[in-house]
């Protein structure tokens, strides 16, 4: 594997930073509501790290509403998400957005929307761009295994194939689309293989294996950048949680299947991973430490910070008007 | 002034802003060799390349998303959308993308693209060739909705569109295409949101979009042989929606009445309504009509067509009812 030690441990501490963030979301939501609804990530961190870590500042991420890792990563603040799961002020989304959807184009970060693979087409029109201005910049977007039943997947990576775009799919496949389970939504056995109706690769992955991931990251963004073509990546994993904190019991799948999945946390493997390679339980308490005085600072600037002004719901609708 | 078609003025202003700016690129189903359905296109994969006209597959989904993606990154993309009738297939991107991105990206992201697509009956096309819908468009916040009615306006609008950091409808009648009007040689933009006054009358207030235009204007010459002088505007835009010159007018005339090719019931006629009854309700010397469209999807043969279609003969006949009262007609 060639990942360096220190990568390792940077994507740790991404992991560990997106756990105590959605943790404390969770907690914070629990105690007093929020103005967003919590959709937790919560067991799905090796994707988000794996896939953005090392990405050039210009190359374009689109989150799907479960990616909180991809924000992290490409630099928006523990301080600004955690603001706008509240519905405070900040420069991305001035109360207009949710935290999982936000964009800013300095970082490389596509603003979503809500509709679940309504962005595909978006990230690959982010794909034209990078091909278009011959940047070699590559487009990576993120979606679930619910959003690959949707007509807009067939559509947008369809012209990314035929178009020859440097686009990166990554399915997160936590086997759920809300409450329905992948064997009813869909037919085909991976969802990877769907790639052969576009004409190019398609990879599934351990989605709980961060470097795993990573590796094959980096071999569809170099197919990307080099060949400008495609890549559907699908990385299998788990969601701890409900699909949003209204789906507490989620009685759509059995409490041991929960637990076999938890057994098999991302950051627990690269945990035991690290400590294999020579570092310390100390050493990784540590980062644990500072993650979450990082995570508690936000929960302070959230709970300090203003609301935007009411009128400013009118404003910004056109340029210039 | 020479004189060229609304087809051709509308591929002088593509050409001219793909000359003027290497962001500008098209994309949409049969936009190469073909030249597009109306033949807009003609001639610009030859001059400009692959690169910059961009050919696609039938997605019109992602053709918008797409161009909502490249916009996103500061390309100014001109999507076609063959009928506007097609624009169903693409209506999510439309509501979710391309209308919206803007406002909720807290202004960080804007999307400078065209839409166009051509619309409108009386071409025995049929219910999925030849609907105006500009009116539901016009309901999505954060679109402009453009509707020229010259040759003249097609490119100076097309070009103001191109420019404009907002996302455009841009609404072509497919009727017009071969219409032939004065476009000068120079440069020139025709700013969106922006009214004209097509002729200048006391009596009554004409407001029209499109195709309906000119039918408005023969109605009016119609009217003025019965003694009656109209005042004909031509809306260009329906979003931004420019009141001021149809308040100023109806102030003046005390009579309005709206007409369009898009279905009366929740029409464009509606808004303009609603907005002068209030801004002009001491003016008015009666009801405000509108003749539009029925509720009901465009029938293929042509006698049922015509039927449904705002004609030169109704407007004048409800203009005339609107000023001289029945006992002295």
């Amino acid at each position: 594997m060639g990942v360096i030690k220190s990568d390792a441990l940077s994507m740790y501490r991404w992991m560990v930073l997106t756990r105590r963030f959605e943790e404390k979301v969770v907690a914070l939501y629990k105690q007093r509501g929020s103005a967003e609804m919590p959709h937790s990530s919560i067991g799905q961190e090796a994707v988000g790290v794996g896939v953005c870590y090392g990405l050039r500042r210009d190359d374009w991420v689109l989150p799907s509403l479960r990616t909180r890792a991809a924000f992290l990563v490409r630099g928006i603040s523990c301080r600004h998400q955690m603001a706008a799961v509240f519905g405070k002020d900040t420069p991305q989304a001035g109360g207009k957005n949710t935290s999982h959807h936000m964009g800013d184009p300095n970082l490389g970060l596509m603003v979503g929307g809500g509709i679940v693979g309504g962005g595909i087409a978006v990230g690959v029109g982010a794909g034209l761009a990078c091909k278009y201005r011959n940047s070699g910049a590559v487009s990576v977007v993120f979606f679930g295994d619910g959003a690959s039943n949707r007509g807009d997947f067939h559509e947008a990576l369809n012209l990314a194939g035929v178009l020859k775009l440097p686009v990166v799919f990554v399915i997160e496949n936590n086997q759920y689309a809300m409450s329905t389970p992948l064997s009813r939504s869909t037919a085909c056995r991976r969802l990877c293989d769907r790639s052969a109706s576009y004409g190019f690769p398609g990879a599934q992955v351990d989605g709980n294996d961060v470097l795993a991931v990573h590796e094959a990251a980096q071999e569809a963004v170099d197919r990307a950048r080099q060949d400008s073509i495609p890549t559907l990546l699908e990385c299998v994993t788990y969601r701890w949680r409900g699909h949003s904190e209204r789906d507490v019991d989620t009685p759509y799948r059995t409490v041991e299947e929960v637990e076999q999945w938890k057994l098999r946390c991302p950051i627990k493997r690269l945990h035991n991973q690290l400590l294999a390679w020579g570092c310390s339980e100390r050493e990784l308490e540590t980062i644990d430490e500072s993650c979450c005085a990082e995570v508690e600072d936000a929960a302070a600037y959230m709970d300090s910070a203003p609301y935007p002004s009411p009128e400013s719901a009118a404003a910004g609708v056109y340029v210039g008007a | 002034m020479r004189v060229i078609t609304y087809r051709d003025a509308l591929r002088e202003a593509l050409r001219e802003e793909m000359l003027a700016n290497p962001d500008v690129f098209l994309l949409g189903e049969d936009i190469g060799v073909y030249g597009a359905p109306f033949k807009v296109t003609k001639g610009l994969l030859e001059e400009f390349g692959p690169h910059r006209v961009v050919e696609t597959p039938i997605s019109e989904s992602a053709i918008v998303g797409v161009a909502a993606g490249a916009a996103a990154c500061g390309l100014r993309p001109v999507a076609e959308i063959s009928y506007m009738d097609f624009l169903g297939i693409a209506m999510d991107q439309i509501l979710s993308n391309v209308s919206k991105i803007h406002y909720i990206s807290n202004g960080l992201f804007r999307q400078p693209l065209v839409i166009r697509s051509a619309y409108g009956a009386g071409g025995r096309s049929g219910a999925y060739h030849s609907q105006s819908l500009e009116a539901l468009f016009a309901h999505i916040p954060g679109l402009y909705v453009a509707m020229p009615s010259t040759p003249h306006d097609a490119k100076g609008m097309l070009k103001a569109a191109i420019r404009d950091d907002n996302p455009v409808l841009f609404l072509e009648h497919k009727l017009l295409y071969g219409v032939k009007g004065p476009v000068p040689e120079e440069e020139y933009l025709v700013p969106l949101g922006k009214a004209e006054v097509r002729r200048e009358g006391q009596d009554i207030t004409l407001v029209a979009s499109g195709m309906m235009v000119s039918k408005a204007l023969r109605a009016a010459a119609r009217l003025e042989e019965e003694g009656v002088d109209a005042d004909v505007i031509d809306l260009r835009t329906v979003k931004p929606l420019d009141v001021e010159t149809v308040v100023a007018s109806v102030k003046k005339t005390g009579r309005l009445l709206v007409t369009h090719e898009g279905h009366q019931i929740c029409g464009v006629g509606a808004e303009v309504a609603a907005i002068v009854s209030k801004e002009a309700f001491g003016y008015l010397d009666g009801p405000i009509e509108r003749v539009c469209v029925p509720d009901n999807p465009i029938p293929l043969s042509p006698p049922m067509e015509d039927y449904c279609l705002p004609s030169e003969d109704r407007l004048a006949e409800v203009a005339l009812a609107m000023v001289i009262p029945a006992q002295r007609r």
